[in-house]
């Protein structure tokens, strides 16, 4: 039986994949954490995983994760028990795990015990669930999936809490999921800390507000923040959230790091993507954040009450991801007098070129950087002497928008006075991806927990061979 | 109203914006309690549709959240595409919050 003053300390030190390496190890070290927390999978990132293992089925999974494993060696070898939890599995949660227990292996670190959860990837199972009845309709307009599935990129459910506090129950050190609601990172800890029931509405959407609100890493200690100049963003301090046994939050970052952590940091954070802030969905509860209310406690604390919880849905959320042709941008700089007029002039240049060749192409977009209206608002300098036009093109066809990527450097020569910045070859042709969010009843996906030390997982010889718990 | 009884949203408030899916958001929270109550009269769905002219919503909604002292909106289909479809520069809206903060609202009496 813990006492409602238990606390729990969780860090988390990756916000997206690409958020600064060297973090999580500074982060281990000052943080005095239970946990460390790294979530790497924002809404299209599986998409490019996709991509990587379709190139080397040995891919698919978070390599920064990897790599940042190696850095936290000096401090697991010396003895920290924080444990991790990370989505860093992405498509390949065998793959990923594998390539981590190597490295731990043979840094003699292979009695660690390593856990992982699968059951999210639906890419494989698409006719099936059609066949038995699931339409895959869209979340906002009903419609049904209707493409073939070989046209799916990737389809993987948002799994809750249960298997990571399942997998930490098993005695994982570190576990290692594919998708996964982003706050289930914090949520399936404090489960397992606590062990909170299941139906626990109130606890759950404590541990899921705690878990939202330092899911991106900086944004809630300072990053993006007006407030730039009186901030050392240079030395940010990730975020360290708090949690007891009785359901308090606590928003932080380790003593001495740069960055701010205020009333204002945690609510710029706490609607941070956020629809109904009533009704925000997630695997384990329906968290209500009206009525939460923000004490600012001084020093780089900011205590958070009133998280409200209902029942959780009977659907995980799957994010579904299908190719949707090939798109291209080119940026040439535009100076002088009349440059927004002489940029959208080239612009239209360029299209009637392409219109002539029949290749005018389905979707086209023109901005001119520098004149304000990027933001989307009306010009906010209506006499820029440079600005940057940037043209972007999107069609069915590649062979549209390579032909588009041929007129940007043309205009050189060819187009009004006053451009430069061709250096940079043509643009480069990239697949566009379409996302497709969707419902499945939970009780289609049976989440799996498989926990073995690193040197078991390092003697398993393929990334996709089976393995018993 | 003259010119010089305006001042910028961001004198009394600070925004954060993001995506979700095809559509954005963007919260404004207050730096003080008056300032949550003169945000309320001043920013009207009507007012940020036609600051953010150009881009295609569709809808917008606004969710008050007084003990925060903050309001989110909700700007339907605002990102043509979302991250992964848009062709514009901000694919996933970061810069709207930024931008609402340049707005210029009536002076409040009261702060």
């Amino acid at each position: 039986m813990t006492s409602t003053s238990h606390t729990i300390r969780i860090g988390n030190a990756a916000g997206f994949l690409g958020d600064q390496m060297t973090v999580p190890s500074r982060l281990l070290a000052t943080g005095e954490l239970d946990y460390l927390t790294l979530e790497y999978l924002a809404e299209l990132t599986l998409a490019i995983l996709a991509r990587q293992r379709r190139r080397d089925p040995a891919l698919g999974y978070a390599r920064d994760f990897v790599e940042v494993l190696g850095d936290l060696i000096p401090e697991l070898q010396s003895g920290r028990t924080t444990r991790i939890v990370t989505n860093a599995g992405g498509l390949n949660t065998r793959g990923c795990i594998q390539a981590a227990a190597r490295l731990l292996a043979s840094a003699g670190l292979g009695r660690l015990r390593l856990g992982i959860v699968e059951g999210d990837d639906l890419s494989g199972r698409i006719d099936q669930l059609r066949q038995s009845g699931h339409t895959l309709a869209h979340l906002d307009s009903g419609e049904p999936f209707s493409l073939p599935a070989n046209e799916v990129v990737c389809a993987s459910a948002y799994l809750g809490a249960e298997p990571i506090a399942r997998a930490l129950a098993a005695g994982a050190d570190i576990v290692v999921t594919g998708r996964v609601a982003d706050a289930s990172l914090v949520v399936g800890p404090a489960m397992h800390e606590f062990s909170w029931g299941w139906d626990d509405w109130p606890s759950l959407a404590a541990a899921t507000l705690a878990g939202h609100l330092i899911e991106c890493g900086a944004q809630v200690t300072g990053g993006y923040l007006d407030r730039w100049r009186d901030i050392d963003l240079a030395n940010v301090g990730y975020p360290i959230a708090e949690l007891t046994a009785g359901g308090s939050v606590t928003i932080t970052k380790p003593d001495g790091s740069g960055g701010v952590v205020d009333r204002e940091t945690v609510a710029a954070q706490l609607l941070y993507e956020i629809g109904d802030p009533a009704v925000y969905l997630t695997p384990d509860v329906v968290l209500d954040l009206s009525e939460v209310e923000i004490r600012d406690q001084g020093d780089g604390r900011v205590h958070l009450a009133g998280a409200g919880g209902r029942p959780a849905p009977d659907d995980y959320k799957v994010s579904l991801v299908y190719e949707d042709g090939f798109a291209t941008t080119g940026e040439l700089l535009v100076w002088g007098e009349d440059c927004t007029e002489r940029a959208r002039a080239a612009a239209a240049i360029i299209h009637e070129r392409l219109t002539a060749q029949g290749a005018r192409p389905a979707r086209w977009h023109v901005e001119t950087l520098g004149d304000g209206t990027a933001a989307g608002v009306a010009a906010t300098h209506h006499d820029p002497n440079e600005v940057v036009l940037r043209v972007s093109a999107h069609d069915p066809s590649r062979e549209v928008v390579e032909r588009f990527a041929r007129e940007i450097a043309p205009l050189i020569t060819s187009g009004p006075a006053g451009l430069a910045g061709y250096a940079s070859g043509r643009p480069k042709v990239r697949s566009m991806f379409a996302y497709w969010p969707t419902l499945i009843a939970k009780s289609c996906i049976e989440p799996a927990v498989t926990v073995k030390s690193a040197d078991e997982w390092a003697s398993v010889l393929s990334p996709n061979a089976e393995v018993d718990a | 109203m003259s010119a010089d009884a305006m001042i910028r949203l961001g004198n009394i408030a600070t925004a954060r914006s993001g995506d979700k899916g095809n559509h954005a958001n963007v919260a404004v929270i207050a730096h003080n309690a008056a300032g949550y109550g003169h945000l309320c009269r001043c920013l009207t769905p009507e007012r940020l549709r036609s600051y953010f002219s150009g881009l295609p919503i569709t809808g917008i909604e606004r969710y008050e959240l007084p003990r925060i002292g903050a309001l989110n909106f909700v700007l339907r289909d605002a990102l043509a595409g979302g991250a992964s479809g848009s062709l514009r520069i901000d694919t996933q809206g970061k810069l709207l919050g930024p931008a609402l903060m340049q707005m210029l609202i009536e002076a409040p009496e009261d702060i």
